[in-house]
């Protein structure tokens, strides 16, 4: 059923979109980090952001609290990002891209066939990290659980927005990833910038998967499929290319979805993911590089 | 005592040998040029001096031990800093953080100090690629210079500059290594300035070295005329 039109329900629901929208903007930020160093959409980020919740379902089932279980999960998933560089794309660094694309829907395969073998395909739960119960702001009633979301989304965007801007590591990952050749001359370890490119990009995903499962009733390794089109999506419709314009694509994108699931009845639940790749093939047409991403100009 | 010298460098790109057994070097505190044609293999030498190339054959040795067992990135460390014919600067960076990239794995001087000594006060927080050309060539200076560089390459510091800048371009490069106590190897087509600057000139021809001397013997000698000239 559609919703009836109030502004109630009309801030509810732009909230509840904003909160889906930060965790599809997080995904998105990993998307583009790798796609501006190396040119290549990683079609694994979300089942490698599968693979981190499930570590932080089983450090959780181990008997840690949610955000003990958080913040390691953040290190283990840097950690193994960094790996999967080094051992996996490594070797086809210099390949046409079209074998790294080909690699990374390889990883997709393997991180759903590792999670399934090792946690079987029966679904799980992640406690929520916040309170469901809601607190009154001006008459309206927002959940705790779906702000917090948002704050941490932000958070998150925050401080990697610091380590880019005021880090000596930040301006190196930067250098690497816009002009690899003359990195190395300035001293810059660029396959090594690569490689902590990944791993941020998988720390990122993690934190989504970990925001995004305890939002479903229960998850099995398919939950982070859908997150991965959207982020997708809002990464397109920001550009590609443009880390700010990831995120405020995505948050456009789940107000937008969030909104017409609800309002407009003939879409509602089952219609939201054709809506998202409407939009990515809407950009793709109109706009190809996006709200703020560059278009590309080449000399000739 | 030579900073910097190179025995027999080879180079092949295919059936085409850009470095051919090139032997030269450069003493330490030198203004050394290096001329010849187009296509002479100038640019190779210096990539292959910073290690963006591997030679296939011969040495290149750097303060008395090989610069081969050195990777790409670890040049720069060793005091090696160059800078580019056609300015090689990155994206979305202002000038300031350039100058700070210059700094990633060995410290010069300041970033501030060099900010002001290559005139760029007042543009620190610009972006850099939206700067003239003639601008961009100082970030790209005050970029290398941030590593506290032993030796200099200058890929053709006077592309692209205008007749005056020219003039003061040569006796910039002269208190440079004055005052950065610096040793510089150039790449250089206008031969004005190199002849104006060099203590010593090297000539390739077709990837071979045909001359070497003082800018006088240099313009003198009958293989580089012919090189530059082509023969009667």
């Amino acid at each position: 059923m559609p919703l009836a039109f109030d502004w109630t329900q009309l801030a509810q629901q732009t909230v509840i979109g904003l909160s889906s929208g930060g965790t599809w903007a997080l995904l998105a930020l990993a998307l583009v980090l790798i796609y501006r160093s190396t040119g290549v959409v990683n079609f694994a980020q979300g089942e490698m952001a599968m693979f981190s919740t499930f570590i932080a379902w089983s450090l959780v089932d181990h008997g840690l609290s949610y955000w003990t279980a958080f913040a390691l999960t953040i290190a283990i998933s840097f950690g193994g990002g960094f790996a999967v560089e080094r051992v996996v794309i490594r070797p086809v660094e210099r390949a046409p891209v079209l074998t790294v694309v080909i690699v990374t829907i390889g990883l997709f395969f393997v991180f759903n066939g590792a999670a399934r073998w090792h946690w079987s395909t029966e679904t799980r739960t992640l406690p929520n990290a916040f309170s469901t119960r809601p607190i009154h702001v001006a008459g309206v009633a927002f959940s705790i659980q779906d702000l917090g979301n948002i704050a941490v989304s932000l958070g998150m965007v925050l401080l990697l927005w610091l380590l880019f801007r005021f880090t000596k590591l930040g301006l190196a990952l930067r250098a690497a990833a816009v002009n690899p050749g003359e990195s190395r001359l300035v001293g810059i370890r660029v396959s090594w910038m690569l490689a902590i490119g990944w791993g941020l990009a998988a720390a990122m995903g993690g934190v989504a998967g970990m925001l995004a499962a305890p939002a479903l009733a229960s998850f099995d390794q398919t939950f982070m499929q859908p997150v991965l089109l959207y982020a997708f999506a809002g990464a397109v419709l920001g550009g590609l290319d443009s880390p700010l314009g990831a995120v405020v694509g995505s948050l456009l994108l789940g107000v937008f979805i969030n909104l017409i699931g609800n309002y407009v009845g003939w879409v509602g639940n089952v219609l939201k993911l054709p809506v998202a790749l409407a939009v990515i093939l809407g950009v793709l047409l109109v706009r190809p590089e996006g709200i703020f991403g560059r278009p590309r100009v080449r000399k000739v | 005592m030579a900073l910097l010298s190179l025995e027999h460098l080879t180079r092949r790109f295919g059936g085409i040998v850009a470095v051919d057994s090139v032997t030269f070097d450069v003493a330490d505190g030198e203004i050394v040029g290096l001329i010849g044609p187009n296509g002479a293999g100038k640019t190779t030498v210096f990539n292959l001096i910073t290690r963006l190339y591997s030679p296939n054959d011969g040495e290149i040795a750097f303060d008395g031990s090989s610069l081969l067992r050195t990777p790409p990135h670890g040049v720069v460390k060793r005091g090696i800093a160059r800078t580019f014919q056609n300015v090689e600067l990155f994206g979305s960076m202002t000038v300031l953080e350039h100058v700070l990239m210059g700094r990633h794995a060995r410290r010069g001087r300041g970033a501030r100090e060099l900010i002001e000594y290559t005139g760029l006060s007042g543009l620190a927080h610009r972006d850099a690629r939206e700067l003239p050309y003639g601008v961009q060539k100082r970030v790209e200076l005050a970029r290398a210079l941030a590593s506290g560089p032993r030796l200099l390459l200058l890929d053709e510091p006077a592309g692209g500059l205008n007749h005056e800048e020219v003039q003061e371009l040569g006796s910039r490069i002269r208190h440079l290594r004055d005052d950065f106590e610096l040793t510089i190897l150039l790449v250089e087509h206008h031969m004005g300035l190199v002849m104006g600057i060099a203590d010593r000139v090297h000539v390739l021809d077709f990837g071979v070295l045909i001359a070497t001397g003082t800018p006088a013997e240099v313009q003198n000698d009958q293989a580089v005329i012919e090189a530059y000239l082509g023969t009667a």
